[in-house]
This record gives C-alpha cells, structure tokens and sequence, in this order.
C-alpha cells in the first residue's frame, strides 16, 4: 500500500478504513535463510536491505518485545558525519547519503530534517582539533563549515556570550546533520521489509543458539525452535548477555545513557548544538520539546533507568550555555543501555562460530548509523565479505591493534 | 464581572483582596485561592487552545495532572510557559496569558486545524510531506514546528536562582493527605526522623476538598488538629509545596520545593530548591487521580472531574457553573450532586451509565440510569448534553467521574510494574516496589478514606519498626465508609462526534483505534504513533481509558495489554533547579595559580586551561596585537631570562620502598636506576601502548620521587596511579599522593636564570652549572630558609630551572624573583610564550599526545626500555601500531616563508587531489616563531623520518587554504640542546 497525499486525501472522505497494518503477524517457519536477532533500527534495516539490495527475502527478524523497543525508541534523535578517521567518516558520511533519501526508497516520512549540527569549541587546542575533523570530513566528501564567536552568535544569539565560564570561541557546523524521527525509522523499514517479504516476529526472545560442530544452525525461541542458515545478532545494549549464550566474549560493556525531553516550547532552538566544555547536546523536536542529553551514567548497567547525578551535570552543562532554558521544564527522562566497545567504534563482522554473526558496539552513536550499519550488515551476510565501507569494523581489530579510537581515550573498561 | 461564581464556605481568606491579569483583563480573588479557582470564580471557563486541533479548552482538575489550563506566567524575563493554572497560587499582581493560539483566546486562527481532522489523524504526517524531496526542511517542517509547540521561552536568562540541597531521614511519607498524615502521625510519635512532603501549599489532599465526616469532625478541623500534634514533633519536618518526582536507587528521592513561586517577588531568594532526600523508608500516601469517560465533544470548556467540581466547591468556594449535570460510573457522581445541592448549586441532572435505582435524587434534577452521554454542544463553553436517548439537558458544567487511578508512579521508576484490580477498575502498585518504599491509602488502591487513615497509620508504625523503633498507639478515628461501586466503563460508543481521551495532545478514541487498524497494537507503539500521554501531564488522565480502547481493538485485557513505562519526574520539574547555581561564571569553579593576583596587577590576559585560568600573556604598554607581546616575551626569554608560573602541571609524591620498581612498571622508560638528585624525561603509556602523558621525575631521596604531569592529565595520571598501585601490584610498598595545589613552581628560562636564582637561592647552596648540571634537582632554601625544590629542567630549551615553594610563598615568590630579575630586564611570559618556546623545540603537547599516537610516531621509540616491563609494553607490539605507513612527528615549514601553517590543516602530496585517500597526515600544533621569523608546525606524516626535505602541500579546505611545506626536523631550534646545558 503506498502513501501519499492523495491517499489520505481519499482515506479522509471514506472514514479512514482503508490503511492497512504495517506489518504482518506472522507465525514463524520452521527454517529462513537469514535470522535477524534484534528488531531494533539496525535488525530491521538489515532485513530490508538484504531483500531489496540481495534479493534474500527469506527472512526473520526476532525480536524479544516489541519493535524499535530498543535504543531506536529511546535516543535524541540525532544524525551525523562528522568523523574524523578514515575507518569511520566513509562509512558515516555513506549512512548520512542514504538518510537523505530515505523517505522516497522506504515511502514513508521519517523526517529526515538537516536542520544542521554545530559542536561549539571554547579554546584554542579544541578549535585546532575540529579543523583537523572539519578537514577530514571535507576530503572525504562531507559537509563542513568552520564558524567564529560571531558567526555562532548570529546562529544562536541566545547563548551565554557574557558570563561564561568557558567563553564560546567558535564551532564546527556540518549543515547536513540534524535529527530523524526515530520510532518511525524502524516503522519504515519494518513495512517495506514486511512488504518485501521478510517476517517480523515480535515477542519471539532467542533463548539459545542451535550450535553444531561449531556451526550455528538455527535458535530456540519462546515461540519454538527455528532453524537458519545465518544467524545475524544485532541487539545492541544486549549484546554481552546474548552473545555469552554463544560462549562469545565481546570487547563491549553495557552502560546506562539518560536522555530527556522538555515540555513543549514555541521553537527556539535551530537545530542541534553541542556544548565543548561540558556535556550537553540539544535539539528541538517538531512537537516542540527540547531533547537533551550529556554523559553516560559511569558504571556498568543492563537497567534502562539513570540517577541524579548525571540528570544534574547535564542541566548544568545545558544553563551554561543557554541560561534561557531555566524556566523551560524536564517532562520526561529516561535511560537506554549502550554497547560501549573498547575503542569507541562498532563491529559488523563474522565470529568464529560459522553462520554466526556480529553487529554491535555502537556506544552511544548507533542511531545515525542505522542505515549504513543495515545495508553493510546484509553486504557482509549476503557476500560473506564486508563492504568496503565498514572493512575496519572487525572483531580482530584489538589483537591487530588496528583501532579506530576516534577520541583518543584508549580502553577504560568501567570509565569510558 | 467580579466573581459571579464565588459560593460560601470554603477555605480562602476573604478579608483581603488579590488583583490579577489574565489575557490583560484584570480579575480580582483571594488569599488561598489557585489560578484557576479565581478564574473560575470570575465565570472564565475558556483558558487555552489544545495543541494539535487549537480547540477551546477549559479547567477540567484541581491539581498536577492539569492537561488544558496551562498559561504562560509572569512577563518578561521571568516568563514561564506551560505553567499549570490549577497549581499556582494566587498571589497580588499575578499575571497569566494564554497559550498557542494565532488571534485571540476566542478567535484563534489555527482553529482551521480543527476542520482539516479528518485528514490529521494519527499519524499522517509519516505517510506525507515526501515530495518534492527538498520540501521537507524548507516547506512542511516549517510550518510544523511553527504551529507545534505550546507556550514560549523569553529568550533571555532565567534571572532566577535555584539551590540544591541533601536531606537525610528516617523515614519519607510522600503526600499530606488522610493516609500520608496517619502515617505522619505513627511514625512521628515513634521518634524516627521524618520527613512528610506535599505537593499542595495545603495538607491535606481530599480531606479538605470533600464533606467527609472523621471522628465527629470535618476533614479541614480534623486536618487542623493532626497537624497541630505533628508541627509540635522537633522529629518531623513539613514540606509543603514540594513535589517527590522520582525514586532513585538506593532510597534517593528526587524532590523539588517550590520556594517563592507564589510571591510576588521573590526578593532574590532561590525560587525553588531541588532536594535529594536519602531515606532509610520511604512511603507512598500520593493519592489518586481522576480520569474522564471519552463521549462526543467531552473537551468543551465546562466538562470537569467531578473531584475537582467537588474541591472547587469545598475548598475553594467557588461554582465552576450555575447548572451542573453530572456523569458517572460509580458513587462518586452521586456525591458530587449532594455537595453541590447543599451548596446551593442548581444540579440539572445525573446521568450514571450504571443500571439500577437512582440514588438520593437532588430536587430538580433529572436522573437517567444506564445513562450514556454522546455529545455536548456550546463552542466557547458548553451549553447543553445530548444523550443516546435523546434527551437535551441544560448544563453549563459537566462533572465526570470514570473513577480513580492510584498515582502508583513511583512505584514504578525502578523498573516496578502495577498490577490491574477489576474491583477499582484501576492499576495499583505491584509487588517489585524500588527497595524501602511501601504504599498507603488511595494510591494502593484502598479508595476510601477509612483504608486511607488505617493503612497510613499502619504504614507508619511498620516503617518505623523496621528500623528499630518501637510502636506508637494509633487509633484511626471512625468515619463513614462508602464503597467505590465502580463498573468499568471507558466511552460512548453510541458517539458519532469525536471522543477525546488526551485532551491536550487531542488524541481521540478514533486515533486509537486507527493505531490498532495499522498494526501499532502494542501499548508503546499506539502511544508513539498517536502521542497519547506524551504531553505535558504524561498521560495521568488519558492512559488508562485509551489502554481500554486498545485493550478492545486486540481482544485483550487491559492487563494483558499492559502499561507504558512510568518515568520520573512525577510533574515537570524547571531544567534551572537541576543546575543549581552551576551557571554562567560559577558553572564550574575556577583554578588559580599562586601568581593570580600578581598578574592581575600586571594586566595579563588569562586563558582557560581546563579548570584553571593562567595568564596567556603580558601585554605592555604600547603594543597593539598579541603577537607583539608573545614575540617579546619569547625573544627576551631566548636572550636573557623570563619567568613563567608552571604550577597548574600535576605534582605527584611518590614514596616507599618499592617506588623505583614502581615508576620503572608505569613509565615506558627505565627509572629503577635514576640517582638521588636527579631528574628524568619519562614517557608513560596506557594499556593499549598508546602514549598517555609525558613529564619528568625528580628523584628526591632513596624512596622519594616527585613527578610532574602535563595540566590536562594531571588527574588522570593521578588516577591511573592510584589503579596500578591498588589493583594491580597491591603488594608493592608504594603510596601516591597529588600535591599539585601544595606548591607553587615557576619556570625561570634563559641565559640569565641562574644569574637571577643566585640572587634568591640561600648561600649554602651551590648551583654552579659544575655542581647542579643539567637534570639535577635539590631541596633548597631560598630567600633566608623557606623551604623550595630545585629542578634543572627546560621547557623552552633554554638555560632553565624550575623552582617550587610551598603554595603559601607562591605569591611572594613570583615577586622576588621578577624583583632580582630586573638586571637582567626579566620578562614574565604566558602560556602562548610558553607555547611557541615548545614547538621551536620540538617537545609534543597536548596536539601531539592526543590519545592516537605511540611512541614511535612521536619520535620517541629509541626511549623505549628494553630491559624492563611496563604498561603498554605487550599490546604496542601490535602490528597495526607499527607499520610502516604510520604518520610520525615531524617539523614543516612554509616554501614560501611569508605564508602561515595552520593547525588541523592536513598534508596532501603535490599534484594529488585533495581526497581522503590521498591524505597522508596533519598538522598538530603551530606557532609564528619570532626566533625564526616564519610560521613553523609540527605535524604527523606517513614515513615521516625518511622524507626530510621533502615539499608536500598543506591543505585547509575549511578556509580554502593549499601551501606548500618543507618537511624538516621537529627541533627547529638548538637541535642539539646546547644551551640547555651551558
């Protein structure tokens, strides 16, 4: 069924009885080509795009609850490019191109909006470090634009240009960026992908891994056993607790990362800020709701709540620079669990187990790489080879010492 | 019009007047009154628009869970939107203004939304707006975000303040009302400290808005005489107009007291105080709220819950209409009719959807058992009723009541789920409740008032006996018991008209049911999809009918349906009292050097430098840019002598028996055999054999050492240290302590510095270039017997020492040594000198030691140990950090000497096109170097050492900048360290 104007100009007069379900409730087959663990953003855009780009359409996406009830659910919404290295920024800037046409391959409006991202610097070693990135986003094809205090202040006049602790000196804005209507990016791809063909089984949690011989052949859900010839995990928060059950230690650990969302507010804020002497990033949604966030909470975690502290040190980070916000009130706040990996860059790679594979790692970036995440997912599954773009992503990369350690802040299991 | 709704009774000081403003008209009330009952009073019943639809909507509650009245408050700065009417106390010269209309209150353009529904429904906004593809940012979102939105930001900053506190208790009751009061009581007389926190500026909660008779009182004269014993407790402290909004682990509650919110001005006290309690017990007495039943048109200013039509009545004195019509589907309906029939308030007619015999009919009033209404009609303010069997009634307020929701929401923050009871139609509190918590009264379902005070007394007296207190004697006084008689009934199904279930966010049942029909069937997909309870009252009304409309359409039960997740804060909280006073200048605390004070006298201009703020640079008089005071103060330097404060490099005090052993496993060159009085370079690597900071060593004595880190990691190091001592060598003798803030050190720089020292160093010390050569280090004393320590170390590749005092001679220290070095025309210099004087050299900072590069690609790899075994040892053998291609430091400067270099350019090969894969490095830190003349860089380059000479090209695409460069040695300047050792 496609969307359009005129189809809800007809629905409209004919009482709005003519949509269908999204997607189907299926009951699962004894057997698919490729099972997908996880129908998150990045499970449900691997589905989709190993039917539309490899034609593998025998395909089940399993998921514990409901759809997009992980971080795809519960993020700030924000897309990007602005990497530095050239084991990301290819992979980042090609995610950030299937954005933009995403709403006309999936017909669905994701709003996709490039309202622009603008990381503020406060110092001179910082100015010199986003040259660096800014440069290396511009050679690699990317958007970037380098703004001084009074650009900045032409922007957003209303930041803290007075009394400010950490004076802003300048930012990097990538005009491209901006921020997606997260729930509806895995509607999207769950109704094409069903339209395709693949099965979407929702309350259906994997409980085990069929290994034989050191060959993955299938799971045991609650809805039964299901057999496969590629399994294909993609659970994020969850990866530790699920890939133990396939005797596998990822280089990952699971924190908490809060977000929040303020009541609705006439819009005021253009479009995403980043503070660069504190944590704290802000964008305003369509309805009207500043949604923020800062830190991780720093300590290990599987429960999808935060503390104080953290609520804190954000809201302060956020007064520092746009004291306006003071009377604006938090509505809602809430945790995910992030798959912090040891240098800060995701896997979408084999393991070791045949017909058993990986994505994950994503830390607290995976949103904005949702769609290049799914398509170099069903590359690797369809070609048993990664895509060029991600070919850095690999499990090995610790023991090879080839890391991409984006930050510069090394391994700091329990810190991050 | 002055009051025209005003009844008797009630509890508002009538003896003295308040004006206020709304919408720019000015209406007069009284002391005790809310925004809303003095609007109700003056006869306004039309105070907002919703948000999607821009409908006229009325007051439809009395407290938090208001979805419609919500005004912007105060003017100016101090304009506060989406400020609920129903929780703001009145006070003189009050002004409000509606919200999110275009025109007037009354005549709001954006109301054509309201004719285009059919076309808006949930939803419809991802199955348009696609085409053309550009259309989206320029056109559609636009005017989305124009008409979205509800009230407004000034713009400007709060000027408010808000403080934050920590409280600490025994036990915490939560809510003032029958239950939280009776546990006040219990817990109170057992001696335990307590805390009891009403959101209210009343205590109290319904008893003061019913007729409930208690222990032959009134529920105000039995409130008044618990809280009489319980102000007399030293144990118990009272904190009205404080909400709990969150429950955190580990017993923490989250809680805002609203300190001057409901003065006129707040005289420069904090306006509200966000509390972190830590109780030992904590329990729930936070009531319960009323919900609506969905009919045609049941959002028309008028239609209210009938608790708040009762509390208005009560409380407040004040008649939310003159002909009230009533619709229910339990006993309360039938209590609303007796109250407002004693006050005198014409009740046109009660209509219960219930079968069986009328209740104690009020005269005049027509009843209709099994009654269903399906529409209102009256655009500003409804007129009259129309029920299935069509009758019309006469009403100008209609008082629903669908029955009561436990606010079991903190019960749910910790990851609790409540449970469905079909006796209350209603969820209550599971059994996973976060740890201490226990619940009472009508928020665990006990609806009736004499549960409330037995369950809260009882509540109490467990608590406090849980955690060691004895007993206390309570007897909850006798009341009348009315049981709920609830039978569940959601909405009119017999309504054509739109049946409204989130009033603000103008979700309809419709809405619901067309989520279901599209496959958004789980709970979290209908609320996503439709935005039911995602406003700004989370849903406290519109969840649990719209959970039985979808309940419906999945042929499930609502329990089986399931809840979306309860998340904090309770109400919203202003994102101001998070920060605190951490804002503007005092967001963070400053550092200070020693010599702060000094170089303020000196008119230096300071820079941030992490937390501390050091002076950048020495600007005389005469000079007009800050290359001029830079060059200076490098040139002079170079050729006499120049003094800089150096405190702000992490000080660490290694001692022990095995801290030789120790600093040889930490840095990534031997130091096991350092001799006393002497001084080290050492490099340290993390784990991962990345380089993590540099510094150098001073070996004090036998199990002494003093190591000094770069500023920005001097905490990181610290704790890096403190890790490998505790956790992983825990049985080396080796303590480590900061004593970056014990002393202040100065770096004395050039030709002249020991000429200068002399000059302050005491006598008996000898630091001739014979007797304290290059890399020595001392414990002196200077000036006649203060204390210092002496390092032959150089930054600047000068003739340099630095001197350290303990912090308290910091400031008379940078005197002294400017005052002896005026022979010599000392010069102070800044960071930025600093800075110019290190890359000339060649040393790597902050650009260099960026967290990505190794030893070898900082042209340290020769200072690796061989001999010994240090962290990062194992993994810098990786291959991927030891190929070939890895960019290594080099120096670079301008073909064309006339032209500059700029940091975070990159390095492309001439005749390459500026691409990713042609690049081959960047570079990392540059200075205009005055001893040279010409702009020079350190950067990293792929096989740097093996291409010196080389011409690459320096490309900045952000500022369209592409200059040829030189590749030459790092050490631009004396490579050989000459005059370090003069």
């Amino acid at each position: 069924m496609r969307n359009s104007g005129f189809k809800i100009l007809t629905e409209a007069l004919t009482g709005n009885k003519g949509w269908k379900a999204n997607w189907r409730q299926p009951t699962p087959k004894s057997a698919y080509d490729v099972i997908i663990v996880g129908a998150g953003g990045h499970g449900l855009a691997t589905a989709y795009y190993l039917a539309k780009e490899f034609d593998i359409t025998n395909v089940a996406v399993l998921e514990k609850g409901w759809i997009g009830s992980g971080n795809v659910g519960r993020n700030t919404t924000i897309i990007r490019s602005n990497y530095m290295l050239p084991g990301n920024e290819p992979f980042y800037e090609w995610s950030m191109k299937l954005w933009e046409g995403l709403e006309q391959d999936l017909n669905y409006n994701v709003m996709v909006s490039q309202r622009g991202i603008l990381n503020l610097f406060h110092n001179d070693p910082q100015r010199d470090t986003f040259i660096r990135r800014g440069n290396a986003m511009r050679l690699a094809g990317a958007d970037a634009v380098l703004l001084d205090r009074e650009d900045v202040q032409k922007m957003c006049p209303f930041f803290d240009f007075n009394s400010s602790r950490f004076p802003i000196k300048g930012g990097l804005l990538q005009p491209r960026g901006g921020t997606v209507r997260h729930d509806a990016v895995a509607w999207g791809y769950a109704r094409k992908g069903d339209e395709l063909g693949v099965d979407i089984l929702q309350n259906c949690e994997v409980q085990s891994f069929m290994i034989e011989g050191g060959v993955c052949k299938g799971v045991e859900t609650t809805k039964g056993s299901i057999k496969a010839k590629k399994v294909a995990v993609c659970v994020a928060g969850s990866s530790g607790r699920v890939m133990a059950m396939a005797g596998i230690r990822v280089p990952i650990e699971s924190h908490v990362m809060q977000a929040f969302v303020s009541e609705a507010l006439k819009p005021v804020i253009p479009g995403v800020v980043t503070f660069g002497a504190g944590h704290f990033y802000v964008s305003q949604s369509d309805k009207g709701g500043l949604v923020f966030g800062g830190d991780i909470d720093g300590y290990n975690s599987y429960a999808q709540r935060g503390n104080l502290p953290v609520v804190e040190d954000v809201c302060e980070g956020g007064m520092a620079i746009m004291p306006m916000i003071g009377r604006a009130r938090i509505l809602r706040m809430w945790g995910g669990t992030v798959d912090m990996s040891m240098d800060g860059s995701p896997f979408i790679d084999k393991t070791h187990i045949e017909g058993l594979y990986f994505n994950g790692g994503w830390c607290y970036g995976g949103f904005k790489a949702t769609p290049a995440s799914g398509w170099c997912y069903a590359h690797l599954l369809a070609n048993e080879k990664p895509h060029e773009v991600a070919s850095e992503f690999r499990l090995d990369r610790f023991s090879r010492g080839h890391i991409i350690d984006e930050k510069g802040m090394g391994a700091q299991p329990n810190l991050h | 019009m002055s009051q025209i709704n005003r009844i008797s009774g009630g509890l508002i000081d009538r003896d003295k007047t308040l004006n206020f403003k709304f919408d720019g008209r000015v209406f007069e009330g009284h002391p005790g009154d809310t925004l809303a009952s003095a609007l109700l009073a003056n006869g306004q019943r039309l105070v907002g628009r919703s948000f999607k639809y821009h409908r006229p909507r009325g007051i439809v509650t009395a407290g938090s869970e208001e979805p419609n009245a919500l005004v912007q408050l105060r003017r100016g700065a101090h304009q506060e939107p989406n400020t609920r009417a129903t929780e703001t106390e009145l006070f003189e010269g009050l002004e409000a203004t509606s919200q999110n209309h275009r025109g007037s209150l009354k005549y709001d353009l954006m109301a054509v939304n309201d004719l285009l529904s059919p076309f808006l429904t949930a939803g419809f906004y991802y199955k348009t707006f696609m085409w053309p593809k550009g259309f989206w940012e320029k056109v559609y979102e636009p005017a989305i975000r124009a008409s979205a939105g509800l009230g407004r930001l000034s713009g400007e900053p709060d000027p408010d303040t808000y403080d934050k506190g920590f409280l600490h208790c025994d036990i915490l009751i939560i809510g003032g009302g029958a239950a939280g009061l009776s546990a006040a009581l219990t817990a109170g007389r057992s001696g335990a400290r307590v805390i009891l926190a009403e959101e209210n500026f009343r205590m109290g909660g319904r008893l003061i808005a019913e007729t409930l008779e208690l222990g032959g009182m009134s529920g105000t004269e039995w409130v008044t005489e618990t809280l009489a014993e319980l102000t007399a407790m030293t144990n118990l402290r009272f904190m009205p107009r404080t909400t709990v909004y969150g429950a955190f682990d580990h017993g923490i509650y989250g809680t805002l007291e609203r300190m001057t919110d409901h003065l006129s001005s707040n005289e420069q006290k904090p306006r509200q105080v966000l509390w972190r309690i830590y109780s030992k017990r904590a329990i729930l007495c936070a009531g319960a709220t009323e919900r609506l039943i969905a009919f045609g048109n049941n959002d028309r200013p008028g239609v209210m819950l009938a608790g708040a039509t009762r509390a208005y009545v009560n409380r407040w004195a004040v008649t939310p209409g003159q002909r009230i019509a009533i619709f229910t589907n339990n006993n309360d309906g039938w209590r609303t009719a007796t109250d407002l029939t004693e006050k005198g308030v014409e009740v046109t007619a009660v209509v219960d959807t219930r079968d069986g015999p009328a209740r104690v009919t009020p005269s005049g009033a027509s009843v209709v058992m099994g009654g269903r209404i399906i529409d209102t009609k009256g655009r500003h303010g409804i007129r009259s009723l129309t029920l299935s069997n069509g009758q019309t009634i006469p009403a100008d307020c209609l008082a629903v009541s669908g029955g009561w929701n436990p606010n079991v929401h903190l019960t749910c923050h910790q990851g609790g789920r409540p449970v469905w009871r079909d006796d209350i139609a209603a969820f209550t509190p599971g059994d996973n409740l976060p740890v201490g918590m226990t619940v009472a009264g009508a928020a665990n379902g006990s609806l009736g008032l004499a549960g409330a005070l037995a369950e809260g007394g009882k509540a109490g007296n467990v608590a406090t006996q849980d955690i060691g207190y004895s007993r206390s004697n309570y007897t909850a006084p006798k009341t009348e018991e009315e049981a709920v008689g609830i039978s569940a009934f959601w909405y009119v199904k017999e309504s054509r008209q739109r049946s409204w279930l989130d009033l603000q966010n103008d979700v309809t049942i419709k809405d619901v049911q067309l989520a279901c029909q599209e496959g958004f069937s789980a709970v979290e997909h209908m609320k996503r999809y439709t935005t039911l309870g995602m406003a700004t009252d989370q849903g406290k009304m519109a969840n649990v009918p719209a959970l039985a409309v979808l309940a419906e359409c999945t042929n499930k039960s609502i329990p089986d349906t399931g809840t979306t997740v309860f998340r904090p804060p309770y109400s919203p909280v202003s994102i101001g009292a998070f920060a605190g006073r951490s804002r503007g200048n005092d967001f963070r605390p400053y550092r200070l050097t020693p010599s702060h004070d000094w170089a303020v006298e000196q008119s230096a201009v300071f820079v941030e430098t992490g937390m501390w703020l050091r002076a950048r640079w020495f600007p005389q008089p005469g000079e007009t840019h800050w290359r001029q005071h830079v060059d200076r103060e490098v040139l002079q330097t170079r050729k006499s002598v120049g003094v800089c404060d150096v405190t702000t490099l992490g000080k660490i005090d290694i001692q022990g028996r095995d801290a030789p052993a120790f600093l040889n496993s930490v840095y990534a060159n031997a130091f096991g055999k350092l001799a006393v009085g002497k001084v080290r370079y050492g490099l340290m690597l993390r784990e991962d054999g990345i380089a993590m900071d540099d510094g150098t060593t001073a070996r004090l004595s036998e199990k002494r050492f003093v190591m000094t880190t770069t500023t920005a990691n001097a905490v990181s190091v610290f704790r890096h240290l403190e890790f490998c001592r505790q956790c992983l060598w825990p049985g080396m003798d080796v303590h480590v302590i900061s004593a970056t803030e014990q002393f202040a050190q100065y770096s004395v720089a050039g030709p002249n510095s020991r000429r200068l020292l002399g000059r302050l160093v005491d006598p008996e010390f000898d630091i001739s270039n014979e007797a304290f050569p290059f890399m020595a280090c001392a414990e002196i004393t200077v000036c006649g017997g203060t204390p210092a320590r002496l390092f032959r170390i150089s930054f600047s590749g000068e003739l340099a020492y630095e001197i350290a005092v303990p912090t308290r001679y910091g400031d008379a220290l940078i005197r002294v040594l400017i005052a002896a070095g005026e022979p010599f025309d000392v010069v102070p210099y800044g960071t930025e000198a600093l800075s110019v004087m290190r890359i000339e050299k060649g040393h790597p900072a902050g650009g260099e030691l960026n967290g990505q590069t190794t030893a070898h690609d900082l042209g340290m790899g020769r200072l690796l140990s061989k001999s010994t075994d240090y962290i990062g040892n194992t993994l810098r053998q990786r291959p991927g950090l030891n190929f070939e291609d890895r960019p290594t430091l080099m120096g670079f400067r301008p073909v064309d000497r006339s032209t500059n270099l700029t940091a975070g350019a990159h390095i492309i090969a001439k005749g390459k096109e500026a691409t990713m894969e042609n690049d081959e490095g960047w570079i990392s830190s540059v200075a205009s170097s005055p001893t040279l003349k010409y702009s020079i860089g350190l950067g990293f380059i792929k096989r740097g050492s093996r291409r010196l000479g080389d011409v690459i090209r320096v490309v900045n695409p952000l500022k369209g900048e592409d200059v040829e460069a030189e590749i030459v040695s790092p050490h631009f300047f004396d490579p050989d360290g000459e005059r370090l050792r003069v």
